[in-house]
């Protein structure tokens, strides 16, 4: 029971944390990792994503 | 998985998606003979049922059972036999990824960015008008229209834009049919969305007129998202959930703090009419189009987004507990005579296009090329996310007409007619119901207004008010506690914020088409970094949007009358733009045999506009066509008489120019839609004629990705996934979540 709980919460903060992109940054730790490479601050790191979403403007419905 | 299939590749063999084509388990017949025994229970009661009390939750799971018949089998033809997706073949998002805009992304993340983006204030506000017809013809049309049209558009965009690296609806058409019709099209895209925005922006100062309360939490909704980009820019880069759960905890108390408010002299101050309303919206419009978005624009559409899965979940629960009776009639006496106070015109065409984006929304075509194509995983996906995305959205409107159809149906007349028909005042209004046949009492009207804490909801036309309403009884009878006044303006909220939200979003993505227009022929002003070119681009996009919209606030016909035909008819029209466009695909890649998918839903979409169009412009019923109306209105002026609802000399001009306005615009757009249909006939017959063309189609190459294809992994997929990650090492991220 409790297993399962702690599974579905889990699921949730996964799926939010992806969703929002805030599991980029985790992504983004794995690879430098990987490849050796000293990360930039986070600060930095997002700074950058943000400047990229000003050319990528995501359309919003009616 | 997909690359142990042989495929024969004439479309009647193996599928090469990995879909194993056998004989079904028993299991399976059992459970889809279930469900379609459970939709067709549900449809003959709604059907046969004349006078007696029925439940709405049997047009919820009347629309539930639909949905999912459709997706198992219907959806599952398109992609597989129809479209021929192909799991071998790499995605642009494989092939280009970037880590920016082609980014490989969990199928089930990018179904929830693409069901945000697509998901807004039409679906909620289309039913709602479209229940003056009865509840009957809107549950039909919301549940066919989105299974056989939609969902197929939808579907059909996301998958030839995947093929075509994300180019968008534009660009598609002007390769593939031919540059004037790719003019048109652009044009026709970029109008739309200034009348959309413009009706959008209506929406909210009628639910915001008059009403602090309502004032008050949408005004604080913007020191709230400027704290959370600040929070996430400066004090916690990165915290989403963090900012976001604050935000959202703030806009709670934003909400209940309109309530402490509305009687104080601050209420006095917020009590604003709708004409500084529009004047407070083109201010923010465009200063958040120029702002960065980190500042305003980011953190609002998280706010919005969870917001809107928010309530949308929580009234799906809220029916299922409340289990509402409808009140409305099957359909009303406005269906057959097309005298409705709330929109003009018979059932056909008008109710199609008043339902518009919850059914079909030609809007949904410009995220399903550019966007969503760029961030599938793996092409079969297109089904979860383009076709399942869409029939979300339909559920969200069945939802919102559920909410206008279980309220008291003389408050629904009261509420959605025009001032000049109601009067303004609850005795006016009832005497007005009474005679449409409502028993409802001015007593009755005040008590209702008494119940959500607004001082008056006559004439609170739009249907954001009305939905509101609906919400705040269902929520109010699900959920007790006597917070009927919290959950309207909670609802009214709700619909604001993300209203907003498209707004700002909107004006943004028309400065950048105006932006990269103009680029073509003045190289600077295409310059996205250059100030002065973002500036006079903001002004003139919320300049454009901002007097449609001034106009419709002052009309004195009343605005969402007026313009309400005019933004669906625009809609529908970009629909039949993409849907031209997949229908011209599918033949010129030698597959005629199944093109009536699309062309079937196309021909149906043209029959349906330009007979609204016809109407609209060449009617010589003044209540319906623009000319009409103008010509009727000049005539009295020349007589020097005055025509109610107009109440002086002034009041006539106005008519006269609106009606002359929007009958221009109405032609214009159906003139635009003509030229790209035409073009698209000569590409057909030639196509035809060759047994297919070239397209702008990318060769295929060889994807190396291994993800599941559905919601839910097969058994198979399950296995090559775990071969994948024992290849990989340690399954990290998303294969991690994969195994729960």
């Amino acid at each position: 029971m409790t297993t399962a709980v702690a599974r579905a919460w889990q699921g949730v903060r996964w799926y939010l944390r992806e969703f929002t992109g805030e599991a980029r940054w985790d992504d983004y730790l794995a690879h430098c990792e990987q490849h050796g490479h000293t990360p930039m601050s986070r600060r930095e790191f997002e700074r950058r994503r943000a400047d990229a979403a000003e050319a990528n403007p995501v359309s919003r419905c009616c | 998985m997909a690359g142990t299939m042989t495929t024969t590749d004439d479309g009647g063999g193996a599928s090469p998606t990995g879909a194993r084509r056998g004989r079904p388990t028993l299991r399976s017949v059992l459970i889809w003979t279930a469900v379609a025994a459970v939709g067709a229970v549900c449809w003959t009661v709604l059907a046969l049922a004349r006078g007696e009390s029925v439940s709405a939750l049997w047009i919820l799971f009347a629309a539930l059972a639909s949905y999912a018949i459709a997706y198992r089998f219907y959806a599952r033809f398109i992609t597989t036999r129809v479209l021929r997706a192909d799991d071998r073949r790499a995605t642009p998002a494989e092939r280009l990824d970037n880590g920016v805009d082609f980014d490989v992304t969990d199928r089930r993340v990018l179904f929830g960015h693409h069901f945000a983006a697509i998901a807004g204030a039409g679906p909620l506000v289309g039913p709602v008008l479209a229940a003056q017809m009865g509840y009957l013809p809107g549950t039909i049309w919301i549940v066919v229209g989105v299974i056989f049209a939609g969902a197929v558009q939808d579907l059909t965009v996301l998958f030839f834009s995947m093929r075509r690296n994300g180019k968008s609806l534009g660009q598609m058409v002007r390769e593939e049919i031919g540059v004037i019709g790719g003019i048109a099209a652009l044009i026709a895209v970029f109008a739309i969305m200034i009348i959309i925005l413009a009706v959008l922006a209506l929406i909210v100062v009628n639910a915001l007129a008059e009403s602090p309360w309502g004032v008050f939490s949408i005004a604080l909704t913007i020191p709230i998202a400027l704290f959370m980009g600040f929070y996430l820019r400066v004090l916690r880069p990165g915290r989403v959930l963090e900012a976001t759960g604050i935000g959202v905890a703030l806009l709670l108390l934003a909400i209940i703090g309109g309530g402490w408010i509305q009687d104080t002299g601050l209420g006095d101050a917020l009590t604003l009419s709708k004409e500084w309303l529009v004047l407070a919206l083109v201010i923010y419009g465009f200063v958040a189009s120029v702002l960065p978005v980190w500042m305003l624009l980011t953190p609002r559409d998280y706010l919005s987004t969870f917001m809107k899965v928010g309530v949308i979940v929580l009234l799906a629960v809220g029916l299922v507990l409340a289990r509402p009776v409808l009140q409305a009639d099957a359909v009303t006496g406005f269906a057959r005579e097309g005298t409705g106070p709330v929109f003009a015109g018979s059932l056909f065409p008008f109710v199609f296009i008043t339902i518009a984006c919850g059914a079909l929304s030609g809007f949904h075509a410009l995220i399903s090329s550019g966007t969503t194509p760029k961030m599938v995983a793996k092409e079969s996906q297109v089904r979860l996310i383009g076709y399942g995305g869409m029939l979300m959205e339909s559920f969200v409107a069945i939802s919102a007409l559920i909410a206008a159809v279980v309220i008291d149906q003389g408050l629904y007349f009261a509420m959605n007619s025009p001032a000049g028909a109601t009067g303004g005042t609850v005795e006016s209004a009832a005497t007005f119901v009474q005679g449409l046949g409502f028993s409802t009492s001015a007593q009755d009207l005040a008590a209702f207004s008494a119940a959500v804490q607004e001082p008056s909801l006559i004439s609170r036309t739009g249907g954001a008010p009305t939905l509101a309403v609906g919400i705040s009884q269902i929520f109010h009878d699900a959920f007790g506690g006597g917070l009927q006044a919290f959950w309207y303006h909670f609802a009214i909220m709700f619909e604001a914020l993300f209203i907003l939200t498209a707004v700002d979003a909107g004006t943004r993505v028309g400065r950048f088409m105006l932006q990269d227009t103009i680029g073509n022929v003045w190289k600077k002003f295409g310059d996205l970094s250059w100030r002065p070119g973002n500036i006079i681009a903001s002004a003139v996009v919320v300049g454009l949007w901002g007097s449609v919209l001034y106009i419709g606030v002052t009309d004195p016909l009343g605005g969402v009358n007026q313009l309400f035909p005019l933004f669906g008819i625009a809609n529908q029209l970009l629909a039949a733009i993409a849907l031209t466009l997949v229908t011209v695909l599918l033949v010129k890649h030698g597959r005629v045999r199944y093109a009536w998918v699309t062309a079937v839903p196309l021909v149906w979409d043209l029959v349906v506009t330009m007979t609204a169009s016809y109407q609209k412009v060449f009617s010589d019923n003044p209540a319906i066509g623009y000319f009409a109306q103008r010509q009727k209105y000049a005539d009295a002026r020349a007589a020097g008489e005055l025509l109610a609802p107009a109440k002086d000399q002034a009041q006539m001009d106005q008519v006269v120019f609106n009606s002359t306005l929007n009958g221009i615009l109405q032609a214009f757009f159906a003139l635009l839609v003509l030229v790209v249909a035409v073009h698209a006939v000569v590409v057909v017959a030639r196509a035809i004629r060759a047994g297919g063309l070239p397209t702008t189609e990318e060769p295929a190459v060889e994807s190396r990705l291994v993800e599941p294809s559905g919601l839910f992994p097969t058994a198979e997929e399950k296995r090559a996934m775990a071969d994948r990650d024992r290849l990989v090492g340690a399954g990290a991220g998303r294969s991690e979540a994969e195994k729960k």
